[in-house]
């Protein structure tokens, strides 16, 4: 019983201009997934609870941008049954990720691992408020010296360039 | 109608947003009036021929015209009328001209109401639409042109990716495209300030209502896109750090910063360099999100492998557009006069680090999204960046981000002190590390509470600065309504937006609580989940106009009473091959019963059963948000600088 999913790209043309049409709408590249199958899920909720984690964690190869716990393509339910059984057999989440990354390399992991590739990447939100704090330093900096106590000759100047600007904004 | 009709319109479209391009520039530049005069004319003319262009689509849509190979490939004669309008732009070629009839849309708004402007500088803003139009448009006759025909006409068309057959998905491309597009106006009027070489309050008040109308737009196109993966994907996400999905949140942050940044420049002329870049990014972004990622550079093997000329075209015009602005600001922007002081503490000071945060979190998300690509490209390593890796980075930006929201319009401009303020505000704080601990420790979850008390901050704080300047509780009430009421309603809109995104984070929190079961029943037997009693009452057949849908009938009830009686199906498409489930969604506000219908087994049919708290929040906030920011857009006072009619972006 194989689950149908939205026609992929690659099997056809007219699929691919939909799916371009959906990209265009700036919706979400996923094909409508059904529902899984019960069966698939462990007995014990803890340890399903665990497998579900891991495999939100882990890229479907075969999909856009999907974990393998959202898609409905079989490599994703074979390895969501990989997952549930070596949970089940008592494998830690580290053990259960290692065997992903050693079989199907760092491709598989949606959170990259950090290492050279990725230092950038992992580094870029301190690098982003590092250069703002930094165009802001020099912005301020460009400035005259901030206005503590402002002399009475530079308050009667700032008082001037303020009525300049907003007294005749079309000249 | 004829086809030919609306090809011939958007060649003309063509030479007129050309003609306006060249009028508006190089009119401006040699200082010849009667060319500068003519640049409106040709506005209204070019909206006037893309609007025949794309009414001619959209009949020929209605009447199936199969001679049409885009309808073609994109309806069918049983669709329901509806989604024959809609279908219009509901594939590559019709979205493409969407796009640029809302840009002519915006050129024919600059023109109408842009009167008082100083002539040069309308001149150049059309004249910059013009040209970016007419790229555009070029793009659209020679490599996506929708009036292309076949011969001989099929009986029927293709059919539509019935995904798209959806209400939500219907209104979304014309919502975000608005917001994309209307993002031109104030990069136009920032290319031309930095082409006239000036930039003063008057350019402020000009460009934060447009700026202000498109965002607007964009927040409801992008809570519409995601309410959309809600209710029709089935399983109950919202947000999926999805390279398209990101590809519009990029624009609706910088396009944040810059509504903030704006009112700087109206009010205090100051930040006017980072003004300009900011409405020169936001539409850059916007141009990616709607272009690069359907030429396949950020998906992969599809559209790109599809049609390699349309992507390079594609690229070649983004580069231009892009690049010349870019180009112009090096060289024109250090001439700029810097504007007026302020120290770190101030008004100022809280929307500059607003700015900081903003762009730290759309440079992150842009690493995230283009990361992969730039390692295969260096590398041939192959890595992914998925939702994990966005949660960790993004959300912690958020939280100083949510901590200023509130305290920055308390701030008095120029300068001022945090202390006096932070006590103005202990109130708020309280509540939020109340419900935060509450929770927090209802839940056994740190991170829920954290949100939780994020959620009351933003709520409460928003109307802190309104609480001050009515003085409530230390003047009668009745005085404090009369000042209420009296206060400019851009203070409300500020009020009401920073509110919906309070409203939106509960909303958030409230799915990290979500709980879902997956169950195979017969019908007639039940299941207990969440504290309902979820019955299968039975499964059935239902007729579709192009669809027949399996049914099943769940009551759901809670102590013996029914509190909902929900209908999920799964609707199968025989032209387009093709299933898609319809999720059924029962809401109180507060909760949302949500089942979704899978295959049947052996007589058991798999069900999916959520329950979300506060899911609608997320886009009950969302568009509690853009009603901020229309409420600000109808204050007086920006229809006095810049008579801009709100009607003018309804349109749009």
């Amino acid at each position: 019983m194989r689950r149908k999913r939205i026609p992929s790209a690659r099997a056809q043309p007219i699929g691919a201009l939909c799916l371009l049409a959906v990209l265009l709408a700036a919706a979400p590249f996923h094909a409508a997934r059904a529902v899984s199958n019960p069966a698939e899920m462990l007995p014990d909720r803890a340890q399903e609870l665990r497998a579900e984690a891991i495999g939100q964690e882990l890229r479907c190869l075969v999909c856009q941008n999907e974990s393998i716990e959202e898609s409905d393509a079989d490599l994703a339910r074979d390895l969501r049954a990989e997952i549930r059984k070596r949970v089940a057999a008592g494998e830690s989440d580290k053990e259960v990720i290692a065997w992903m990354v050693a079989r199907y390399g760092d491709f598989v992991r949606l959170k990259p691992p950090f290492r050279m590739a990725t230092l950038f990447l992992w580094f870029s939100p301190a690098v982003a408020l590092a250069v703002g704090g930094i165009v802001v330093w020099f912005g301020l900096r460009r400035r005259p010296a901030p206005p503590q106590p402002l002399s009475a000759a530079e308050e009667a100047r700032l008082k001037r360039l303020l009525r300049e600007g907003l007294g005749n904004p079309r000249s | 109608m004829n086809p030919e009709l609306g090809h011939f319109a958007l060649a003309l479209a063509v030479c007129l947003a050309a003609a306006q391009g060249i009028f508006g520039l190089m009119g401006a530049q040699a200082r010849r009036e009667p060319l500068m005069a003519a640049t409106p004319a040709l506005a209204v003319g070019q909206l006037i021929a893309l609007g025949t262009a794309f009414f001619t689509l959209v009949w020929c849509n209605v009447v199936s015209d199969f001679s049409v190979l885009n309808v073609v490939q994109n309806s069918q004669a049983a669709k329901p009328l509806l989604y024959k309008i809609t279908g219009t732009w509901g594939n590559h070629e019709g979205s493409i001209l969407l796009w640029c009839f809302i840009l002519a849309l915006c050129g024919a708004a600059v023109a109408a109401f842009g009167q008082d402007l100083p002539s040069s500088l309308r001149a150049r803003v059309i004249g910059v639409l013009g040209a970016t139009s007419a790229g555009f448009l070029l793009f659209a006759l020679t490599e996506s042109n929708p009036f292309l025909r076949v011969w001989p006409p099929p009986p029927d068309g293709q059919g539509m990716n019935p995904l798209l057959e959806d209400p939500g998905l219907a209104l979304h491309p014309p919502i975000l495209y608005a917001g994309y597009v209307g993002f031109a106006i104030p990069f136009a009027f920032g290319v031309a300030a930095l082409i006239e070489g000036r930039i003063d309050a008057l350019w402020g008040r000009w460009v934060r209502p447009w700026a202000l109308g498109a965002w607007c737009f964009l927040t409801g196109g992008i809570a519409l896109g995601s309410w959309w993966a809600y209710y029709e994907l089935g399983w109950g996400g919202f947000w999926f750090w999805d390279p398209v999905e990101n590809a519009s949140l990029l624009p609706w942050l910088t396009g944040t910063a810059l509504v903030h940044s704006a009112i700087v420049v109206e009010k205090r002329e100051a930040l006017k360099v980072w003004t300009v870049l900011l409405a020169i990014a936001t539409f850059s972004l916007s141009l990616s999100g709607t272009f690069l990622v359907r030429s396949g550079i950020l998906n992969s093997v599809h559209a790109f492998a599809n049609d390699p000329a349309r992507g390079i075209f594609i690229l070649a015009l983004l580069g231009l557009v892009i690049g010349s602005a870019l180009v112009l600001f090096a060289l024109r922007a250090p001439a700029l006069a810097p504007g007026g002081l302020f120290s770190p503490i101030s008004r100022e000071g809280a929307l500059v680090f607003n700015n900081i945060m903003l762009c730290a979190i759309a440079a992150v998300v842009f690493t995230g999204t283009t990361y992969p690509m730039f390692v295969n490209l260096l590398t041939g390593e192959q890595i992914s960046v998925g939702k994990p890796f966005f949660d960790a980075t993004v959300l912690p930006l958020t939280i100083p981000l949510f901590a200023a929201m509130t305290v920055g319009p308390m701030l008095p401009w120029k300068r001022a002190a945090l202390g006096p303020v932070l006590q103005r505000l202990w109130w708020a704080a309280l509540a939020a590390l109340c419900v935060g601990f509450l929770v927090g420790f209802g839940v056994r979850d740190g991170l829920v509470g954290l949100a939780f008390g994020g959620a009351v901050w933003l709520a409460l704080g928003a109307f802190a600065d309104i609480v001050e300047r009515v003085r409530l509780f230390r003047l009668p009430l009745r005085e404090s309504l009369a000042r209420a009421a009296g206060l400019p309603r851009a203070a409300w809109g500020a009020t009401v937006a920073h509110l919906g995104m309070g409203i939106t984070v509960a909303g958030i929190a409230g799915m990290a609580l979500a709980t879902h079961v997956i169950v195979a029943l017969h019908p007639g037997e039940g299941v207990d989940f969440a504290g309902y009693h979820w019955q299968l009452e039975r499964l059935y057949d239902a007729p579709g106009p192009n669809y027949t849908a399996r049914v099943a009938e769940i009551a759901v009830e809670k102590d013996g009473r029914r509190v909902a009686l929900l209908t999920p199906s799964r609707r199968s498409y025989p032209v387009q091959r093709n299933t898609v489930t319809d999720t059924a969604i029962r809401t109180n506000l507060f909760r949302d019963l949500y089942a979704a219908v899978g295959e049947e087994q052996n007589g058991k049919v798999v069900l999916r059963l959520h329950r979300n708290p506060l899911a609608p929040w997320i886009w009950l906030g969302a568009l509690v948000m853009a009603a901020g920011g229309a409420l600000s857009l109808s204050d007086r006072r920006l229809r006095v600088g810049a008579p801009l009619k709100a009607a003018a972006m309804a349109k749009a």
